[in-house]
């Protein structure tokens, strides 16, 4: 049988809330000091940092009408992103970059020995595809929805950065197996950048360390693939998304807006 | 976009944002839903085509398919359409790739007409769908370039046995080599980037070939470390490459 609501108290016999140290000489009691601990440790660090205000300007400014679900591609190519990085610590966990051998021997260990081990590797194998599908539908949305237009131009100039770091780092990931098919489809490609315009042969010498390609190409390559680039999309990441909360993401086209009419200039 | 047109655009934005609702919850929680999604297909794709290894890289080996990964087709096969036409050699060595990414990065500033609806945007609508098509269209056929490794030729009928055994294994070499990933051999292999080398013979000598080998010009890998390590395997490749003609 369903149950009536009980009725509402008077405010009279309604239990007031405590207030901190309310009985005895107004001490905080340990008891109230552990409740509120959660909150006493947060206070202690905007205190300190001020962070709140940040925090507040990012999650809670407004979107525009009209956002829909093709504006989701650039946090879903930044979870892609991160999902290589959690993959590629545990990688490196495993890896040697060590031309003799060793680093055939540590991948072949992560994909035939270790917990798991195929399964991660598959994943930031995977995953590099993935992302690159949706780095390249992100700049598509961004480019038919005019939305690189004033103010976002630098917005796009990084994201442009970033594909380019992106398409770098499938380039570089591709030789760390030092298998037969990453090693000489490595050796073309590298030699294809060399015949790059002003700065290709620099570029390629850069890459193998070297005019040939030798022992310290590899940890060159593992250099780059899990050091520097990782960093500057990181840092990259950073610039693209602070444009992001600082201009607003843009709104879809084909909306207009609706002239509020409390500010018609006859109703002044 | 002069001022007017920025400040027009400023204000609309302002009244279009306002009337919109905040970033959290209402954002986030389709990022979140499409993260997930992200998550689930990585791990659906990892789980069903795992990650092979092939043999280990041994620079002294022959066999072996210089194959990128699929979404650097695109780009393989640029470099090989640019080399099928001679007019345009010039400009696949000054680098298309490096064009269109100046392109990519100045589009803000050579697309600076206020509008933004792409129904008003012929000229962006065409330059994107072409892009699009392109880009698949190259991948697609880089996909499905023949196999580097399998060469089927005729020994012209004027050798002695022991020239159609050098034949024979010289054509084995150039089949493990990949070489056809980027030359044409008659029938076989694809034309370009790399000249087509069915009529090789005529044209070089066989210490010639043999010094290309060695040296050659970039992208082709060196074929020294063969030469020093398997002579007799090297030999049979000059000695097949200049029964060419």
């Amino acid at each position: 049988m369903p149950k009536l609501p009980a009725p509402p108290l008077p405010k009279s016999l309604q239990p007031r809330p405590k207030r901190p140290g309310e009985n005895g000489n107004g001490a905080v009691r340990p008891v109230e000091a552990a409740q509120e601990a959660g909150i006493t440790v947060v206070d202690w660090i905007d205190e300190r940092t001020s962070l709140s205000g940040g925090i507040r300007w990012l999650l809670f400014r407004k979107v525009p009408k009209g956002i829909n679900w093709f504006y989701t591609l650039g946090s879903a190519t930044m979870f892609a992103f991160l999902n290589q990085a959690v993959t590629g610590v545990f990688l490196a966990m495993f890896y040697r970059p060590d031309a003799a051998g060793g680093a055939y021997e540590s991948v072949r260990y992560i994909t035939d020995d270790a917990f798991l081990g195929q399964l991660v590797r598959a994943m930031h194998k995977w995953g590099a595809s993935v992302m690159i599908i949706l780095i390249f539908l992100h700049m598509a949305r961004v480019f038919f929805f005019g939305a690189y237009k004033y103010p976002r131009e630098l917005t796009w100039i990084i994201g442009v950065v970033l594909l380019i770091l992106t398409l770098a780092m499938g380039f570089t990931g591709y030789l760390l197996p030092f298998d037969q098919r990453s090693y000489w489809a490595t050796i073309v490609g590298v030699n294809i950048n060399g015949t790059g315009p002003f700065i290709g042969p620099y570029l390629s010498d850069f890459l193998r360390a070297g005019p040939e390609f030798g022992a310290t190409t590899l940890s060159r390559f593992y250099a780059i693939h899990m050091m520097l680039i990782p960093g500057l999309i990181a840092a990259l990441i950073g610039a693209h998304l602070y444009l992001i909360t600082k201009l607003g993401i843009s709104a879809p086209p084909w909306i207009k807006a609706q002239e509020d009419p409390g500010l018609r200039e006859s109703q002044v | 976009m002069n001022q007017a047109e920025k400040e027009e655009y400023l204000r609309e934005y302002s009244i279009l944002k306002n009337a919109g609702k905040p970033f959290f919850p209402y954002a986030v929680a389709k990022d979140s839903v499409m993260a997930v999604v992200v998550m689930v297909v990585i791990i659906f794709l990892a789980a069903m085509f795992g990650a092979e290894l092939g043999p280990k890289a041994d620079p002294t080996t022959t066999t072996y398919v210089p194959r990128p990964d699929w979404y650097f087709f695109f780009l393989f096969e640029v470099l090989r359409v640019m080399k099928n036409v001679p007019k345009f050699t010039d400009m696949a060595t000054i680098g298309v790739p490096t064009i269109c990414m100046i392109l990519l990065f100045l589009l803000p500033f050579y697309d600076r007409s206020p509008e933004r609806w792409i129904g008003r945007r012929p000229v962006a609508l065409a330059a994107g769908l072409t892009t699009i098509f392109a880009m698949a269209y190259l991948t697609y056929s880089g996909a499905n370039t023949g196999s580097p490794n399998s060469v089927d030729l005729n020994p012209p009928s004027s050798l002695t046995s022991s020239q159609r055994a050098t034949f024979r294994a010289g054509e084995a070499v150039v089949g493990q080599s990949g070489c056809l990933a980027c030359h044409v051999i008659g029938h076989n292999g694809n034309n370009g980037p790399g000249p087509p080398l069915t009529a090789i013979g005529t044209i070089l000598r066989p210490q010639a070939i043999a010094s290309t080998l060695r040296n050659p010009t970039a992208p082709m890998p060196s074929f020294a470390d063969l030469a020093k390590d398997n002579p007799e395997k090297f030999n049979n490749l000059v000695n097949f490459l200049s029964m060419l003609q």
